[in-house]
């Protein structure tokens, strides 16, 4: 088939994929939206394999369906508290395919060098794009390798160490080589000069020199940022997956790739943007790591943390009209949801107003306890993000904090000398009454003392919030 | 202890400070008690009520104070009597010890102690004995009935066979706990209500009583409310826009209710003579602050006048005495409350405890010393009310100036990003190849598209959001598709690793993404 009907192909995917995209925007067009996405890729592999340059195609096929039967599997297995670590996985995939596709691109650059000009005509397919580049065509086509395979090789060092502190493989904590940055920066300038080197001589070594570097700036950097900034630092992946996608794309010459990598590079970032701001925390800062360092001082914290059993917390739910849940990572890490769920159904039905106030950064991934939640079936019209909940506080009877820790610490607005400080936080003080349902005395991840838990209307409730929560449900009602 | 009553002398006073009810409560603190024949009368208290209550009745005033350790009263003393109290007797009543400073001398000369019921200081404890507040409650409820009696039409407004009958319109000037029951009073009757006070935070209790807030637009440059919850003193600004806007309302209202008094001054001069001029004929003006010289300037003290233009004007001072039966069984109640204070130990033993924020407030003289007045007490009466960071409202004029600034920055941001952004691209064209510019430009719209595209994405589908757009960045496989068949073995090789990775992440992707999706659902 003619290389026409296969770029008009990718047009259609490319319009299908930024609808798919696009449909993200409510739920209900979400579920419509992942057809377009899905019916997208279909099409452009489609057209890919029966466009000119394509062979072995039912290896490819077959390669693809294996693929996809590993996929499939994954996907109906997975938790919904384990989604971080499948997302951080699924990066480290693409960025790993980047590089081999990279390198692909050098050996064939290479070999194809090697050949006199009647060789090259008879080329076809991909090496025969190549053959047919131009001195300063070549140049470039060198530059986007280098970049496509040096992106892709950060993406997928840092995915997986992404994917093991999420998953609890390695330490979650922030941890540099002595060196720091300094380390960081010297395997940046490292790949700098190796560019500078392939650009002009082609060879093997700088490439495989540069790959090197870059893996070791992805282990690294990711090393050196933990806990409550890992949704950064995933979408911060999300979006390197796509400009690896993109670069590969350049070295290509294919549109699609293009298209397809800048729409996931920019929805990474902007992510990544968002997830920062919830923080009140720039980009850099995020990459720096060391979350948590006092800049003085902190406030001192008058009163005791008064506890209080779940015939109490019972008792004032029952006398409650409107209560919020506010939930953390904590609850995912308890597998809490379900009871949380049972929670909600018993207080709506017997007509109370029960909502959930959603951080942005609450979890481990953007977005994290909204899927959470639909797991354990609370409808999602009584979810709420944090600017649509945070002025109804002061009407509210009892707010309960599951699991989470600093995104309802009132340190981030009273305490100009806290870590936190500046940070947009849910006011769940300013309920009526208020109970943290936590392990222990501790302080949460980032080691910030937490002023709310000695207000004088906040009551600590002990324990496992599952069996915290499933000890108040046969007391509702 | 014993603790007697005895009947009031001043003119007019129907009061009595000890009811049946009250006494029973008395005699449950260990106290006995005592009331002078006939005291209860005027209140609808027989005699015999008191002596079924255990309230011994004796003959006359000076067989009270003879017998009894701990006076009770209503009114200050008059002279008389204030010549029969021994020392280390305890007198409780109304003083005025501001007013009264002769009397102050000679209860402290006679060495007697003194508790005044107006010096009871305003925090939450004492609000049990808080007496001019039953009393002003009593005051602004009869302020209402009395214009009623005197007002010719209905309060509530109706539609009869026999025509339309418009509602009555009542002013209250001075939100207090007069004006607020006075509010409560009117709106009750069907009145509609407006309501004013120098103290712009009541209008939420004014509006809780069913009253609209009289709203004065002024700069805030001072806080009408001072210590303890009472008004202060406006300054002369202010008090100009206020009777402007008391002129304004003149003409429309049929009853005005004037409460307004600062402590230790004369009543303010609100409602001007001109005021009442132009009010309708038949309108009715109640003047409670007519004993501490009257709001209104036509005020007579103690009498109800009709104007030239036929408003009546009512200026007694005796709203309180005028329902004696409540009056009493609400200051008889104050006044066990102060008692049980005094009692702590229920024995019947009375303890003047000086280090008691509210004992020591109210006790004037004691020991032969005037304890008048008293240090400020130690519990803040009210708390200071938090200056209210107000968000100032804009004039229509700087809110259009603030969103044409906005407007003009936006713009110069988006032109100063074009401007950098088209030379970039520009300086790129200039060294790049056009084959590579096409691409790019490609590139820098689909970047274009995404931020466009993103921004309005839900935060709930955030999750979503990742796991999709991992499974279409998995359109690298076109790149290892395009390179699967190369004659190179190796290539192939990596490129069909590429390919099954890029199958994983295709098919697990959409797969979970659909698997979120569904679990999403609207209650």
């Amino acid at each position: 088939m003619d290389y026409g009907f296969t770029i008009a192909a990718y047009v259609v995917a490319a319009i299908l994929f930024i609808l798919s995209l696009g449909g993200l925007s409510g739920q209900e067009s979400a579920k419509r939206a992942v057809w377009y996405g899905i019916v997208g890729m279909a099409l452009a592999v489609a057209a890919t394999m029966a466009g000119p340059g394509a062979s072995l195609w039912v290896v490819s096929l077959v390669l693809i369906l294996v693929g996809g039967a590993l996929g499939w599997v994954v996907a109906q297995r997975v938790q919904m508290t384990e989604m971080p670590q499948l997302v951080a996985a699924m990066h480290s995939l693409v960025g790993l395919a980047a590089v081999l596709i990279g390198y692909n691109t050098h050996i064939e650059l290479a070999r194809v060098a090697g050949m006199d000009q009647a060789a090259r005509d008879a080329l076809s397919g991909f090496a025969g794009v190549i053959a047919h580049k131009s001195g300063a065509e070549v140049a470039i086509l060198r530059v986007e390798t280098f970049l496509g395979v040096f992106i892709g090789a950060v993406t997928f060092t840092g995915s997986v160490i992404a994917f093991g502190k999420l998953a609890g493989k390695v330490d979650g904590k922030a941890k540099k080589l002595p060196g720091g940055h300094v380390l960081n920066a010297a395997a940046a300038l490292v790949s700098v000069v190796l560019l500078v080197v392939y650009l002009n001589t082609g060879s093997t070594p700088a490439l495989i020199g540069m790959t090197a570097a870059a893996l070791f700036i992805g282990y690294h950097l990711i090393m050196g940022i933990g806990g409550a900034d890992m949704p950064v630092v995933v979408s911060m992946l999300n979006s390197y997956s796509g400009w690896a996608a993109a670069a590969i794309g350049f070295s290509l010459s294919n549109d699609l790739l293009i298209v397809v990598g800048a729409l996931v590079g920019s929805s990474g970032a902007i992510l990544s943007y968002i997830m920062c701001r919830a923080m009140n925390r720039s980009f850099i800062s995020v990459i720096l790591g060391g979350f948590g360092n006092t800049t003085g001082p902190a406030m001192e914290i008058a009163g005791e943390q008064i506890a209080i059993d779940a015939e109490g917390v019972a008792a004032a739910l029952n006398d409650a009209d409107s209560v919020i849940i506010i939930p953390g990572y904590g609850m995912a890490v308890a597998q809490a949801q379900q009871s949380v769920s049972e929670l909600t159904k018993r207080l709506r039905a017997r007509g109370k107003t029960v909502r959930f106030a959603i951080h942005p950064v609450a979890g481990r991934l953007p977005g994290h306890m909204n899927v959470l939640l639909a797991e354990a079936k609370v409808p999602y019209d009584i979810v709420l993000e944090m600017d649509e909940i945070n002025g109804d506080f002061p009407e509210t009877d009892v707010a309960i904090v599951i699991g989470s820790n600093d995104i309802v610490n009132p340190a981030a607005q009273e305490d100009p000398n806290s870590p936190i400080a500046g940070m947009p936080v849910l006011e769940c003080w300013k309920a009526k009454q208020v109970f943290v349902s936590k392990r222990g005395q501790g302080t949460g991840y980032s080691g910030i003392e937490n002023p709310l838990f000695y207000k004088e209307n906040t009551r600590m409730f002990y324990g496992d919030a599952k069996k915290s929560i499933d000890a108040l449900l046969p007391m509702i009602g | 202890m014993k603790i007697g009553a005895p009947k009031e002398i001043f003119e007019g006073e129907n009061r009595v400070a000890m009811t049946p009810d009250s006494a029973l409560q008395l005699q449950k603190l260990g106290h006995a008690c005592l009331i002078e024949s006939g005291a209860g009368a005027k209140a609808g208290f027989s005699d015999a009520a008191y002596a079924a209550a255990g309230v011994t009745v004796v003959p006359d005033a000076q067989s009270v104070f003879t017998l009894a350790d701990v006076i009770i009263k209503v009114r200050g003393p008059e002279p008389s009597e204030a010549q029969m109290l021994r020392g280390g007797q305890t007198l409780i009543s109304f003083f005025w010890p501001a007013q009264n400073a002769d009397l102050l001398d000679q209860v402290k000369n006679r060495g007697a102690t003194a508790i005044a019921m107006d010096m009871v200081p305003r925090i939450s404890r004492a609000q049990k004995m808080d007496a001019l507040s039953s009393m002003a409650n009593i005051a602004g409820y009869r302020a209402v009935i009395e214009a009623g009696n005197n007002f010719g039409r209905f309060f509530t407004g109706q539609v009869t066979a026999a025509g339309k009958v418009p509602p009555a319109r009542v002013l209250v000037v001075g939100a207090g706990v007069a004006g607020l029951a006075a509010i409560g009073t009117a709106t009750s009757l069907g009145a509609i209500t407006y309501a004013f006070d120098v103290r712009p935070e009541v209008a939420e209790q004014i509006e809780s009583m069913g009253a609209n807030f009289v709203f004065l637009e002024f700069e805030a440059t001072q806080d009408g409310a001072a210590t303890g919850g009472y008004a202060a003193p406006s300054s002369p600004e202010f008090r100009e826009k206020q009777l402007a806007k008391f002129r304004e309302l003149a003409p429309e209202m049929d009853i005005v209710i004037t409460t307004a008094l600062i402590p230790g001054r004369p009543a303010p001069k609100l409602w001007t003579e001109d005021m009442v001029k132009i009010m309708k004929p038949g309108s009715v003006i109640v003047d409670l602050a007519a004993e501490r010289g009257g709001n209104c300037d036509l005020t007579v003290p103690d009498q109800r006048i009709v104007t030239d233009n036929g408003v009546t004007i009512v200026g007694y001072t005796d709203f309180p005495s005028r329902m004696a039966a409540q009056a009493s069984t609400l200051y008889a109640t104050n006044i066990r409350h102060m008692l049980a204070d005094l009692t702590p130990g229920k024995d019947g033993v009375l303890v003047q405890n000086m280090e008691d924020d509210v004992i020591r407030g109210a006790t004037v003289t004691h020991a032969g010393a005037i304890t008048f007045p008293p240090p400020p007490p130690k519990v803040a009466a009210i708390a200071a009310a938090r200056p209210k960071e107000k968000p100032k409202e804009l004039t229509p004029a700087e809110k259009r100036a603030q969103e044409v600034a906005a407007f003009r920055r936006q713009t110069r941001n988006q032109v100063a990003l074009l401007a950098v952004g088209g030379a970039l691209m520009l300086g790129v064209g200039y060294v790049a190849p056009p084959g590579f510019m096409s691409h790019f430009i490609v590139f820098v719209l689909s970047c274009f598209v995404g931020f466009q595209v993103i921004w309005n994405v839900s935060h709930s589908l955030h999750t979503p959001l990742m796991a999709v757009t991992n499974a279409i960045s998995s359109i690298i496989i076109l790149g290892a598709l395009m390179q699967i068949g190369s004659g190179n073995w190796l290539v192939v090789i990596l490129a069909a690793l590429s390919v099954l990775m890029a199958g994983v992440n295709i098919f697990g992707g959409f797969l979970v993404t659909r698997r979120m999706l569904a679990m999403f659902q609207k209650s």
